[in-house]
């Protein structure tokens, strides 16, 4: 079960840095939900893996119980990357609208005249 | 602590609240800011008067409180002779500072900053004499760097005020920071940061291998803050500030900042070799060039900031020779270069003030039209030459009779030689100011016609040359102070006697010699000047100019490799350098024998591992196709949700899935205003390289999480499982996590995702008002849109579902407690309701029912959180403490009702409103893009006869 956990973290990171490496707004989005996932993950497997062992404590006494507390992380982790991505596509969509492309890489001579007119200013 | 040792922090406190008043008062007026400036000063002298005469019996005044005892940081301060000498200068001089500069700004200055700028810097000067504890010391080292360069820049207007005050802050900064370092070495060699311990630990200091890198930070400070060769450039630079900074910051107080830590580390660190010869031998190199250049300035000021270079040097040089009676002449002379020379920048500023120039060339001849100012402007230059019956003769034989019987590498005559050459060029200096100015025939083309200032002007540095007279005549008086101060420097009980003639000793003909020197050197001034202008030689300036653009652009160009403004390339460098950081600590220590073993592999779960794996390949293959990448993210997340329920996650489970419904529908959003699909552009090399980073990465963590996976470690969750029902009250230990052990936590985290939602709005309007919503108008989406957009059968189902799904969420949120649900999820499912009504019956028509703001809604959570937290506090516990109570009616179980219940309210409430004000946003964008908009929830409805109406928005 381990390994399986462990192969998926790796698959999701590596597809998420991947996308996140391509030039348009929106693959940077989906790898950065893919590279979400795998962190969710991963910190909810540091608590180690469990199976039927729900925190959720028992009427009847002795049971053991998983590690709760990467769970409580993770759980707002996620809503929060919730967040993150919301902002991460509001502002690329606004990018998209305001210079009528979606690229994210700002082309060389581009960057040298803003450059030289900081310079100046 | 004594009641007296109060006084202490009031003191320290005093300029610093002071500093509020005169930016208020001058509203009332331009003397009554300055009186107000005044009166905390002048408080402040008051209480550190009462504590004077303790501190003249030889006691020292300590006071603490404890501040931050884990970094060894406290609030503690300590007042003994030399912090006394230092503290009634720093406050006396800014009494007579704040008349003078009432009468020298000009009506267009804005005094009111002027002086809390200056009750800033009298604080943190105030505060660096005072200190008990280094590290505060450095604190108020760091706040005079500050302060002082919002004093020299006062005159914003001035590109040299502006330049100055940044040469000033660089330079004094840079010392600062060396000097924490030297600081920090020197409590870890003693093991406290308190003075006390500190000045007790000498030998210890001296003997340990760290004492020279302690001695040469340390000394770095000292150095750049008193103007020492050769980081002494920058204070003529800072003469751009107005005169009375100049008097106050540049002769008195600031500039003997270095002169004081050196005489306040004296007992700890002075009496090695590295001391002497590094701290005398720039003295003396400092002392004799700064007393070369002032000579050839025809700047008043200028010429006065290159003496008080000179004079630095000279005070350093002495603290560096290590005797006791070194240490003596050293602290006197302190006291005597202060009144002279705060009087002559006065005086400098007053001839400024009169004639509207400081050139010296364009002045002289201003005895008779300016009778005050020349008495007071000779007496102090005579004092400052060394003449007998001024105060600085007294301290100037002294600093001869030392220097004419000390050593340098083996040879008697070095220092009496440079040090008479110092003397000789200080009086020719001296003897310039006066005659070049103030003698001479009276001329007829000032650039304006001079007179004596008003009294309060010239009030300030007529006290100043009395006091010079009255030490110079009578030495004696001065005793007391100089004894108790020298006792505090050099730890040793000392009972020097000042008197004006020691009979007939080297340093008498080393005087005269430099007194007839002097004037010789005068009379052949022209010519010389002449051959020094002439003489190429390095310009300070220009070469610290260079030193600042060289490292500028070295920065810009490592700025320009790594961030060149595509975003790719920094993400690049960031996966491979976390990477490669990672595999060296992987493979620079070993790897403990793992402790669990693996669990098993049912079936069904190799079955969603293999989706998961195919889907996430799919989406890096097929993201071209962007719907197509949308919905195999869509796959990913419910596999992974699926495998939350089976590793005993049912929360994570529950929030994941209801997650992954509002990221798609909003992905989906935003993709009706993006291309569709994204172009092929990529190079093959581009590709193989981000699929290698790629892949390293994956690798990396995967085989991380599986290490991690195999061993045990101790964690703190069993106090939670032990602690959930009987301290939290619930039997969902995630939930009593989230809103009761780690609810503060979670309270910031509703608070960041509230945010998020604002941002999203502001964005949206910002884009609404921007040359976007010109664009968004002509965009033509009718290829993409539905026949059928707001189908009878969706409309039906959402509208029925609603209630439905309305009580599933109030089932969690009450749950939530005991069983899987809680806050978080229950906001989330809440907001999938209503989205389906937007999404079923289109955005006007679900918006024309809505009752609440969403921004009402995210704030309304986060002030029922707050307050549930706040609420604590009235049974006197800590915020967010929760309580809880059992309550049963009669048709239902008995159910508990907690505190950590309105808590989750609060959470609930923000969760609905932030993702509905998210969603809402994209949505409001898609109507403003010219969309057709229905005012009935269906396009067709049966009810009615005919075709539903629409309207053109």
């Amino acid at each position: 079960m381990e390994l399986i956990v462990a192969s998926a973290i790796g698959t999701l990171t590596a597809g998420g840095v991947y996308l996140m490496l391509r030039l348009r707004t929106f693959p940077v989005i989906l790898g950065l939900a893919l590279l979400s996932y795998a962190v969710n993950v991963f910190i909810f497997a540091s608590g180690r893996l469990a199976i039927d062992m729900s925190p959720i404590l028992s009427k009847y006494g002795d049971a053991s119980y998983t590690d709760p507390l990467p769970q409580a992380l993770v759980l707002t982790a996620i809503v929060i990357s919730f967040g993150m991505t919301a902002v991460l596509v509001m502002i690329g969509l606004g990018a998209f609208l305001e210079a009528e492309t979606d690229r994210i890489d700002v082309a060389s001579d581009e960057a040298e005249t803003n450059e030289t007119k900081d310079g100046a200013a | 602590m004594s009641e007296s040792s109060h006084f202490l922090f009031l003191i320290a406190l005093l300029p610093f609240i002071g500093a509020l008043l005169p930016g208020l008062m001058i509203r009332a007026g331009r003397t009554a800011c300055a009186v107000f400036t005044a009166v905390p000063t002048a408080l402040a002298l008051i209480l550190l008067m009462m504590l004077a005469p303790a501190v003249m019996r030889g006691e020292v005044v300590q006071a603490e409180i404890e501040w931050l005892p884990q970094l060894g940081l406290s609030a503690s301060f300590f007042l003994d002779g030399l912090g006394l000498l230092f503290a009634t200068m720093i406050l006396g001089v800014g009494l007579l500072i704040t008349l003078y500069a009432r009468f020298y700004l000009s009506g267009d200055d804005p005094m009111g900053q002027f002086y809390t700028y200056l009750l800033l810097f009298q604080g943190a000067m105030l505060g660096i004499v005072i200190s008990g504890n280094i590290l505060l010391l450095l604190i108020f080292w760091e706040l005079t760097s500050l302060s002082s360069f919002l004093l020299i820049g006062y005159w914003k207007h001035l590109p040299e005020g502006r330049q100055g005050a940044r040469m000033a802050l660089a330079v004094t900064g840079a010392g600062g920071l060396a000097m924490i370092g030297g600081m920090l070495i020197l409590g870890d060699i003693v093991g406290s940061y308190e003075l006390v311990d500190i000045l007790a630990a000498g030998d210890a200091i001296r003997a340990s291998e760290w004492y020279l890198p302690a001695l040469i930070l340390i000394l770095l400070g000292a150095f750049t803050k008193s103007a020492q060769f050769p980081f002494h450039f920058w204070l003529p630079h800072a003469m751009a500030a107005p005169t009375p900074v100049s008097a106050y910051l540049h002769s008195a107080t600031m500039v003997k900042a270095g002169i004081f830590l050196m005489a306040r580390m004296w007992p700890v660190l002075s009496g090695t070799d590295a001391w002497f010869y590094i701290v005398a031998t720039t003295g003396l190199v400092t002392m004799v060039l700064g007393a070369v250049i002032a000579l050839f300035k025809d700047d008043l000021k200028a010429l006065l900031a290159f003496s008080t270079v000179s004079h630095l040097g000279l005070l350093t040089m002495l603290l560096g020779f290590g005797t006791q009676a070194a240490a003596v002449a050293a602290v006197f002379h302190i006291i005597n270069h202060l009144t002279f020379k705060a009087a002559l920048f006065m005086t400098a500023g007053i001839v400024d003030h009169e004639t509207h120039t400081r050139d010296i060339k364009r002045l002289g001849g201003l005895r008779h039209l300016m009778p005050i100012t020349f008495v007071i402007g000779t007496v102090t230059a005579l004092s400052m030459a060394g003449i007998p019956f001024f105060n600085g003769f007294l301290s100037k034989e002294m600093m001869l009779e030392e220097a004419s019987h000390t050593k340098w590498l083996g040879s008697y005559y070095v220092i009496p030689v440079f040090a008479t050459l110092g003397a000789l060029l200080s009086v020719a200096y001296s003897y310039r100011f006066i005659v070049h100015v103030f003698l001479g025939p009276e001329r007829d083309d000032y650039p304006h016609k001079p007179h004596d200032p008003p009294f309060g002007m010239w009030a300030a540095p007529a006290l100043l040359a009395v006091l010079v007279l009255v030490i110079g005549i009578m030495p004696v008086l001065a005793e007391a102070v100089v004894t108790v101060a020298a006792n505090a420097v050099t730890g040793a009980d000392l009972h020097p006697h000042l008197k004006i003639w020691h009979g007939v000793t080297p340093a008498l003909y080393m005087s005269v010699f430099a007194i007839i020197g002097g004037g010789v050197l005068l009379a052949v001034h022209a010519p010389l000047q002449r051959f020094w202008n002439a003489a190429p030689r390095p310009e300070a300036k220009e070469i610290f100019e260079w030193l600042v653009d060289s490292v500028a652009g070295l920065s810009r160009r490592i700025t320009d490799i790594s961030h060149n403004g595509a975003i790719s390339r920094y993400l690049a460098i960031f996966v491979v350098t976390s990477v490669a950081v990672g595999a060296a600590a992987f493979f620079g220590s070993g790897l403990a024998a793992p402790t669990r073993g693996l669990l098993s592999v049912p079936p069904v779960i190799a079955v969603g591992w293999f989706m998961l794996i195919v889907a996430t390949v799919s989406v890096v293959m097929m993201h071209h196709s962007r719907f197509r990448a949308l919905v195999l993210i869509g796959v990913i997340g419910l596999t992974i949700s699926a495998g939350f329920v089976y590793l005993s996650a049912p929360d994570l489970a529950l929030t994941q899935i209801s997650v992954e419904t509002v990221t798609i529908m909003l992905l989906l959003l935003a993709l009706h205003f993006l291309p569709k699909s994204t172009p092929k552009e990529s190079p093959l090399g581009l590709k193989i390289r981000d699929g290698v980073i790629a892949v390293l990465a994956g690798a990396g963590v995967a085989g991380l999480a599986y290490a991690f996976m195999l061993r045990d470690i101790g964690t703190i969750s069993d106090f939670h499982i032990a602690n959930s029902y009987e301290g939290g009250g619930g039997t969902n230990v995630v939930n009593v996590i989230l809103v009761d052990f780690r609810g503060y936590d979670t309270y910031g985290e509703i608070i960041v995702l509230g945010i998020a939602g604002l941002i999203i709005y502001a964005v949206m309007h910002a884009l609404l008002d921007g040359p976007a919503s010109r664009r968004l108008r002509n965009v033509d989406y009718s290829q993409d849109r539905s026949r059928d957009r707001h189908p009878l059968m969706m409309v039906v189902v959402t509208r029925v579902l609603m209630p439905l799904a309305a009580m599933v969420g109030l089932y969690i949120f009450l749950r939530g407690h005991n069983e899987p649900g809680g806050g978080f999820v229950a906001g989330l499912v809440i907001a999938i309701a209503l989205l389906m009504q937007y999404m079923a019956s289109g955005f006007a028509w679900t918006q024309a029912r809505q009752r609440i703001q969403y921004h009402a809604m995210i704030g309304t959570g986060v002030v029922i959180a707050g307050l549930t937290g706040i609420g604590s506090w009235l049974f006197g516990s800590p915020f967010l403490t929760s309580s809880y109570t059992y309550i049963h009616l009669p048709p239902i179980e008995e159910f508990e009702v907690a505190t950590a219940m309105l808590f989750d309210l609060g959470v609930f409430l923000t969760v609905l409103g932030a993702v509905m004000l998210m969603l809402y946003s994209l949505s409001r964008i898609a109507r403003y893009a010219g969309e057709t908009v229905n005012l009935e929830p269906m396009d067709y409805d049966p009810a009615k006869t005919g075709s539903g109406d629409r309207e053109e928005a």
